[in-house]
């Protein structure tokens, strides 16, 4: 059995800010691999740069902290060499939405079988608080001194669309929500994400904890069935808004599975290792005669 | 001695690239020492496609410049090639689309066929006019078509009996034209040869050495002029078990590659330098991670997209430095074919032992010109190369490590690394400078020790390093110094002078990085007149050679115009100059 203690490592902690949304996401992801007694050294946890990058230091499993915006193609190489491990690539709504775009779409597209968790904090916390691909319109900060004017990416909308095989929202300040949404990304077979809801409490004054408690609404206790795909494609649309809202607006943001849909991963269709994984495959020798011989 | 060059010129789309390998197929089972270069822009049909084909019963190493046999499809073939025939040159071209005036008098040959109408009686494509002509090339050489009618068979029965007796019949009703009515016109003599070589690119002989070196995982995005690189592991991926995958774009190509060599598989990428241009930062999390991974590098002009399908050697410089920080890494320029096989061989264990990134640096001259390969060679290197996996600890070893550190330090430079999955060995690798644990760190006295540590891998290595070669006589009156493909033209120079006994030497590097300083001071100690030989213009490797020996060559040669050096042009530069 896989305990807590199992994942802690003894000689550092987290130096996130105090109250920072990434310790809710750190300790759900330890919760959901204890309960699904997933074993520490068959899981590899891959991040890219930012505060959600260094959550790996922090977890007893493998880890490979790449660069921002790649984690996501470093996944896919460990998948493809061992796809015995579990694959958990950890980024930042910078690393994924913005710098990793390109490989956040082809991975979706791909249904390769990892799962995808990203701390969704609509700015950049690390870098002192510019503007995210996910800071609301007509938000100002320090590198926006009039409000932008860029609507934000609504990373949901865009997994469903773009291939993606189980498509989830998360919430930092939820770990129950954030744990179970876990479990059931871990377990499901192809491209599991999870934009999760993580407030920056130094650089975010807007998107806090209250502000959300205020809005969000579990969609699978409301009865929402994530089969089907034009409505969660409709949930997905509810926030975040593409216009600036009035103050006192209160929009409702969906939580929850929204998506969910059995197709083929990218690894179930590689004849190569549909016996083994290609690291259990090594040999000494390679016989290339023949090849040699068909060249004369 | 028979030293023949067979040239096929015309527009793309009519199979230029399939007519110019089966005559080097032709030379190559004729017992001819082969090379092989085609010259074409970058479109998919039109424009002017040029294949030679150089085959001598002496060993060969390039192109020359004249032309034995010319196949013209147009017109635009004789205006720009009509330079380099010489007396007894023989032309075969379309005479439905050419008329030529009487503007080859001095002893050139000049062979109509009317390909339009043969191919019309045949009721056969026109597109594949190109297949007449290689039969008449071939009956201007040899008296026999089953030759060809067997490299027909070997090339297009995967294509199926149907595809493998139409291109028979074809060239056979070129060879029978050239019989008929020009029987004997060409006066060399061929006989059969016992097959003891075979026929490469320098493309087939990298991903050869990849297959052979163990190779699991390969991400590479097209590019020219590695594509033959991806085809050929592509063709073979199935049979030996090996993933190869186009990436979304070259940076997803590179991490994926570190991805799975992190997981414990060989992987590689190929590319041109646009493709590593985008692919430089993860050069450098490939080094900080010491993750093991092998690079081919495949030079053309540029800079950006610069001229797609011609060569180069300006990237030099680029790989040399590429990335920020500063960090060890090995840079390997293979000369020829068969270097690009053992090379390649080579570069998998080099990544592996030494945990860093190792470049074989080519070009589109190697990768897209074919050669003779003698089998023995290539079977021997085949059966000595053991792979060396270098330091990976076995799970015995981890059961008796309380808490493994990855990046322990060492006094070879190398921690032993665990790979994911293996129980007691749960490491953290990552982009950041860290610890022994991989936790990032940003002590002036650690910083210090980890620098130090993945230094000491270039002591370590040291024994490894290939000293530059020296080719002809130990004591010359000038010696060539060149580095890469421009090895071919350079020998090739050198054998043309030996027989007017000039003495010449050629100091070869196939491995500038780290420099092999010691060695070439050696080496060049006894030279009298030196040049340096490279294919670029600001003299990246003279500067290099200055850089690390404070040497100084007494002149230098260079090109910069898409094209490769001729021995031609080597031999008047000597020339000038004693």
């Amino acid at each position: 059995m896989t305990t807590l203690k199992d994942l802690e490592i003894n000689y550092d902690s987290p130096n996130w800010c105090p109250g920072c949304g990434d310790f809710g996401i750190w300790l759900s992801l330890k919760k959901a691999i204890v309960e699904l007694d997933l074993n520490p050294s068959k899981v590899v946890l891959v991040s890219g740069i930012g505060c959600s990058g260094k959550l790996p230091y922090w977890v007893k499993t493998y880890g490979f902290n790449g660069l921002h915006g790649r984690p996501i193609p470093v996944a896919e190489g460990i998948r493809l060499a061992n796809h015995e491990l579990t694959v958990i690539v950890i980024g930042g709504d910078g690393d994924q939405y913005a710098e990793g775009g390109n490989h956040l779409l082809h991975a979706m597209r791909r249904n390769v079988n990892i799962t995808l968790l990203v701390h969704n904090n609509q700015i950049y916390g690390l870098t002192t608080g510019q503007y995210s691909p996910t800071t609301d319109i007509g938000e100002k900060n320090k590198a926006t001194p009039i409000p932008t004017v860029e609507p934000p990416l609504n990373p949901l909308s865009l997994a469903i669309s773009a291939g993606a095989t189980f498509v989830a929202r998360g919430f930092a300040g939820d770990t129950i929500l954030e744990t179970n949404l876990l479990k059931e990304a871990i377990k499901h077979k192809g491209f599991a994400i999870i934009d999760s809801l993580q407030p920056c409490v130094t650089f975010n004054q807007k998107n806090t904890y209250s502000w959300f408690y205020e809005r969000i609404i579990n969609v699978n206790e409301k009865g929402h069935d994530p089969t089907d795909k034009m409505k969660a494609f409709a949930l997905s649309e509810q926030w975040p808004l593409k216009k600036a809202s009035q103050d006192d607006e209160k929009e409702q943001i969906p939580v929850g599975i929204l998506y969910k849909e059995q197709r083929l991963s990218w690894e179930e269709g590689i004849p190569q290792i549909a016996k083994m994984p290609l690291v259990k495959q090594l040999r000494q020798e390679v016989d290339i005669n023949s090849l040699l011989d068909e060249l004369l | 001695m028979i030293d023949i060059q067979w040239m096929i010129g015309g527009e793309a789309g009519y199979g230029i690239m399939t007519t110019g390998v089966m005559m080097s197929k032709i030379f190559t089972r004729l017992g001819l020492s082969v090379f092989d270069y085609v010259e074409y822009p970058s479109l998919i049909r039109g424009g002017h496609n040029a294949y030679y084909v150089r085959g001598s019963d002496e060993k060969v190493y390039s192109q020359k410049k004249t032309v034995d046999i010319l196949v013209a499809l147009n017109h635009e073939t004789i205006e720009k090639h009509k330079d380099e025939l010489v007396p007894q040159s023989v032309i075969l071209y379309d005479s439905n689309s050419i008329k030529l005036k009487n503007e080859f008098s001095k002893g050139i040959l000049t062979i109509p066929i009317p390909l339009l109408d043969m191919m019309n009686d045949l009721q056969i494509d026109h597109l594949m006019i190109n297949t007449i002509t290689i039969g008449a090339s071939l009956a201007l050489l040899y008296d026999d078509f089953s030759l060809l009618q067997k490299i027909m068979q070997d090339t297009f029965i995967k294509k199926g009996e149907e595809v493998v007796a139409i291109n028979t019949k074809t060239s056979k009703a070129g060879f029978d034209f050239i019989k008929e009515k020009y029987n004997g016109v060409f006066k060399k003599k061929f006989s059969l040869n016992q097959q003891s070589s075979l026929l490469m690119s320098g493309a087939d002989a990298v991903a050869l050495g990849a297959i052979r070196a163990g190779l699991k995982f390969a991400a590479i995005y097209p590019m020219t002029p590695i594509n033959s690189i991806l085809t050929k592991l592509t063709q073979h991926a199935l049979s030996y078990n090996i993933i190869v995958k186009e990436p979304e774009d070259e940076i997803a190509g590179i991490n994926m590659a570190i991805g799975a060599s992190f997981a414990g598989v060989r992987s590689m990428v190929a590319t041109s330098g646009g493709g590593f241009s985008l692919m430089v930062e993860s050069v450098g999390l490939a080094a900080q991670t010491e993750t093991p991974l092998v690079i081919v590098m495949g030079m053309r002009p540029g800079p950006a997209t610069g001229m797609p399908t011609w060569t180069e050697q300006g990237d030099l410089r680029f790989v040399m430095h590429a990335a920020q920080g500063d960090f060890p890494r090995i840079i390997l320029t293979p000369g020829d074919i068969d270097e690009c096989f053992s090379l390649t061989l080579r570069a998998f264990n080099l990544a592996e032992k030494y945990q860093l990134p190792v470049v074989v640096l080519v070009d589109k001259y190697l990768m897209e010109g074919h050669a003779t390969v003698k089998i023995d060679k290539l079977r021997l290197e085949n059966a000595w190369y053991r792979i060396d996996r270098g330091k990976i600890v076995s799970s015995a070893q981890l059961k008796g490590i309380k808490d493994f550190k990855r990046y322990i330090l060492t006094n070879d430079g190398i921690s032993p690394r665990s790979l994911p999955g293996q129980e007691g060995g749960i490491s953290f690798s990552g982009s950041d400078e860290h610890d022994e644990r991989g936790l990032y760190n940003e002590d002036a006295d650690m910083r210090e020790a980890m620098m130090e540590k993945r230094f000491k891998k270039l002591k370590t290595l040291e024994k490894e390093i290939l000293v530059p070669q020296v080719y002809g006589s130990k004591n010359a009156e000038i010696t060539l110094i060149e580095f890469g493909s421009t090895k071919l033209p350079c020998l090739e120079a050198m054998k043309c002078l030996q027989d007017e006994e000039i003495n010449i030497n050629v100091i070869h590097f196939s491995w500038v990085h780290p420099f092999p300083s010691k060695h070439f001071i050696q080496l060049v100690k006894k030279s009298k007149k030196t040049i340096v030989v490279e294919g670029n213009y600001s003299g990246q490797f003279e500067g290099i050679l200055r850089e690390r020996t404070g040497f100084v060559p007494d002149d230098r040669l260079r090109k910069y115009n898409g094209r490769p050096f001729y021995p031609e042009e080597i031999i008047a530069k000597i020339k000038e100059i004693i």
